[in-house]
């Protein structure tokens, strides 16, 4: 048991940092890498710098490095790429704002795609020359994705859709998007799906950003009036489309949970807990506080050590499971408790919300405000229970009600 | 990253697991318990002939030379197993106190014959109800004789060595008093487990040495977060076990006409089990690398093994009853077996709360 590289991992950690180090500086301590959830970066800057940087690695084969070879990838191993991120976060180099296209809707048009898609879109999107989004959830379907019903209708060599798409991040700064539509409702629910590259610049698409509870803007809305889609831009066949989002929906699931150390954390919350006054002294010094921070100091710790054992499975070539469930169906509503507690801890003043007069500007405040989302993206709480309780410990699933009837017949959405 | 037993280790997991399935049913932990009895003599001597209870202790010392991540192994097993028999206090406490601070010749005189099973060790440091500081003991230590009342003291009625913390002259100690000695009295008490018995231990000037190098508060909480993180896999293993056997009875109960484990109230209920067991294993890990490394960080990390064990092991006691129904709350079902263990373990050795409060202490400090 150690948390050393193997010799592999070390000369390969060691090639990856030789040349980060040539073309990028070493953040500074301290500095944290900006990303969109930032509310004061700014989109369109930050949007160039991350294409800059991505051409960079394209053009020195570090970019998409598990993309196999022919598509501009280096065939790495999955554990060869959490080194490279490491390696990568440690200097001062923009946040990746193509996860979306790279590591979902890519090895989805290399799993279904036609010859020709793979030769149009793939270069573009590793270099992000192309940006991309993905168009699935709709207000009447989001755990129940399959329930979707923005419609497609053949006319000629191309189809029409209409409907709305919605939760779409960055469908205001995406060249492409992918979009699961209705082709049959006649069909039971999951045979009348197919699946589309659309243009985001095509007449007809109208895009409208969501307002947040916590303020930011980071999802769409998007409409579909009458947007006409040419039929080599189906992937995989007319009717089959259902396939094509799972591939989708399980690179989203490798792709989310690795993202440890955001918001307000453990630290933060010690760091309150000493420069809290309670009762003249400090709040660590309390009983109750000090039993509440040693269990979140736990559970994050587990989670984290959790990590280590996924990497432990990945340096040994396997393919992360369901089983990584826990750490978002732990960690969300987790970091909800926690900073509800930061604000307790504060008094009265914890429902204060002013970057002058709250405890370090507001920081417990706004990542409550912005927790209650974490428990809601990529799957809800809900949504990893049942994971975790069919897929990792095979308990039956539920009873459906919705199973062998046509689409149009299943009631859906929010029926009175 | 190797953050994973190796192959060998898991191969003898593996022989562990095979070897109780085979001589440690649950009907022998139930049989103990339903006899009022101290301990299974047969498997305390098939688990000393497999030489699990020396496993870590150096052969030179009539042990097999393991580290501790081969004894927490074992111990994730007879976790599994609900063993009943003092393996803990006399492996995790006695033998690791003696490897730690023992003296040359008291390792000489002791170690051989607590990895034999020819004796067996017990730890003895609450007096009362209540919570005190480590060192806040009342029993004395002086000029060889200790005097004083422990309780309660696990397997007091069998252990023949017992490691007592007592304050001396210059301040808190870890004593070692052999129980069949004058001066010594061990009165049985009632155990909410009554598979793994409880006592009460007056000393009156009975006869006892210190532990050699295991004078002061670091000593004593050295010994007890060792214990912690291997305790730590025993609880793992029942909790394991606990859910194991509710997975299978909720698959094949029906109400409503469908089995109960596909309504999602029960369902998620599991999850919530199954995450409680990933994060006590993943903390549980890092006590053992730590533990077996010698690593500084053993002290938090023992504390986060103690504390997520403790917690998942309740849970999965607590939850075995609840989703068998009414036939978990009977004496025939095997149900509370598991929920009188998971609390034993999580009140012996400090409670959740004492370890929550030394967890901030340390990362205080």
């Amino acid at each position: 048991m150690d948390f050393n590289d193997t010799p592999d991992e070390a000369a390969f950690r060691a090639e990856a940092r030789q040349w980060l180090s040539a073309n990028a500086v070493l953040r500074p301590p301290g500095k944290s890498r900006a990303g969109l959830l930032d509310a004061e970066a700014n989109e369109v800057g930050l949007l160039a710098r991350a294409k800059q940087w991505q051409a960079k690695k394209a053009d020195a084969k570090w970019a998409c490095i598990t993309w196999p070879v022919e598509f501009g990838g280096r065939g790495a191993s999955s554990i060869q790429n959490v080194i490279f991120s490491q390696e990568e976060a440690k200097f001062d180099v923009p946040p990746s704002m193509f996860g979306i296209g790279q590591g979902m809707l890519g090895p989805t048009i290399m799993a279904h795609g036609t010859p020709a898609q793979k030769k149009r879109y793939l270069e573009p999107m590793l270099r992000a020359d192309e940006v991309w989004c993905q168009l699935f959830s709709e207000p009447a379907a989001g755990s129940d994705l399959a329930g979707l019903r923005t419609s497609a209708v053949k006319d000629g060599d191309s189809w029409i859709i209409n409907g709305q798409k919605i939760w779409t991040t960055g469908a205001h700064y995406s060249d492409w998007g992918m979009i699961v539509t209705r082709t049959d409702p006649r069909a039971a629910k999951h045979a009348g799906i197919t699946y589309f590259i659309v243009d985001m610049k095509s007449p007809g698409i109208e895009i409208r950003p969501i307002h947040q509870i916590n303020g930011s803007k980071d999802f769409n809305e998007v409409f579909f009036n009458d947007v006409r889609v040419p039929d080599e831009n189906r992937v995989g066949g007319v009717n089959d489309g259902w396939r094509g989002a799972i591939t989708t929906l399980m690179n989203e699931r490798a792709s989310i949970g690795s993202g440890s150390g955001m918001g307000f954390g453990v630290q933060d919350l010690l760091r309150l807990a000493r420069e809290t006054d309670w009762n003249g002294r400090p709040a660590i010094e309390d009983p109750s506080v000090r039993e509440r921070i040693a269990d979140f100091y736990w559970k994050f710790k587990g989670l984290e050590y959790t990590g280590y054992r996924t990497l432990t499975a990945l340096s040994r070539g396997t393919t992360p499971g369901p089983e990584n469930s826990i750490g978002k169906m732990i960690g969300a509503p987790l970091r909800q408790e926690l900073a509800a507690f930061a604000m307790e801890l504060q008094g009265s003043a914890g429902s204060t919300l002013d970057h002058d007069h709250s405890w370090r500007g507001g920081i417990a405040q706004q990542g409550w405000l912005g927790s209650p989302g974490l428990r809601l993206a990529g799957g809800t709480d809900e949504i990893l229970h049942n994971i975790l309780a069919e897929r990792v410990l095979g308990l039956p699933g539920e009873v459906r009600v919705d199973k062998d009837k046509a689409f149009q017949d299943i009631p859906s959405g929010t029926v009175r | 990253m190797n953050f994973d037993f190796s192959e060998d280790q898991k191969l003898l997991q593996k022989t562990a697991r095979d070897y109780l399935a085979e001589h440690c049913g649950l009907d022998v932990c139930r049989s103990v318990l339903e006899s009022n009895g101290t301990h299974s003599d047969a498997l305390w001597k098939g688990v000393a002939e497999m030489g699990w209870l020396g496993a870590a202790v150096p052969e030179e010392y009539g042990g097999a030379g393991f580290s501790r991540l081969e004894l927490a192994l074992i111990a994730q097993e007879l976790g599994r197993a609900l063993a009943p028999i003092p393996f803990g206090p006399s492996a995790y406490l006695v033998t690791e106190a003696l490897l730690e601070f023992g003296s040359e010749e008291q390792k000489r005189r002791y170690l051989p014959r607590l990895a034999s099973g020819e004796l067996i060790g017990t730890f003895a440091h609450s007096e009362r109800a209540g919570r005190s500081a480590v060192t806040d003991v009342a029993t004395s230590f002086a000029r060889g004789a200790l005097t004083g009342v422990k309780f309660p003291v696990p397997d007091g009625q069998i252990a023949g060595l017992a490691l007592v913390v007592a304050k001396g002259g210059a301040g808190p100690l870890l004593a070692l008093v052999e129980l069949d000695g004058s001066g010594v009295e061990v009165t049985p008490v009632g155990s909410i487990d009554p598979s793994r018995p409880a006592s009460r231990i007056a000393f009156e000037g009975a006869r006892a040495e210190a532990l050699s190098n295991g004078a002061g508060e670091a000593a004593i909480l050295h010994v007890l977060d060792r214990a912690a993180v291997l305790i730590a896999f025993e609880q793992i293993g029942g909790a394991e076990r606990a859910l194991e056997v509710t997975r299978e009875f909720t698959l094949h109960r029906y109400a409503f006409g469908r089995p109960v484990a596909s309504f999602q109230a029960i369902k998620h209920r599991l999850a919530d089990v199954y995450a409680a067991i990933q994060l006590a294993i993943s903390n549980a890990y890092y006590g053992a690398w730590a533990l077996s490394t010698g690593a500084a960080e053993l002290p938090v990390a023992a504390c986060g093994a103690r504390i997520s064990a403790c917690e998942a092991s309740d849970l999965a006691g607590k939850e075995i009853i609840q989703l068998h129904g009414g036939v978990g709350f009977t004496w025939e079902y095997d149900c509370h077996l598991f929920y009188r263990r998971a609390k034993l373990l999580s009140l012996a050795l400090g409670t959740p709360g004492e370890w929550r409060n030394r967890l901030i202490d340390r990362l205080e400090a």
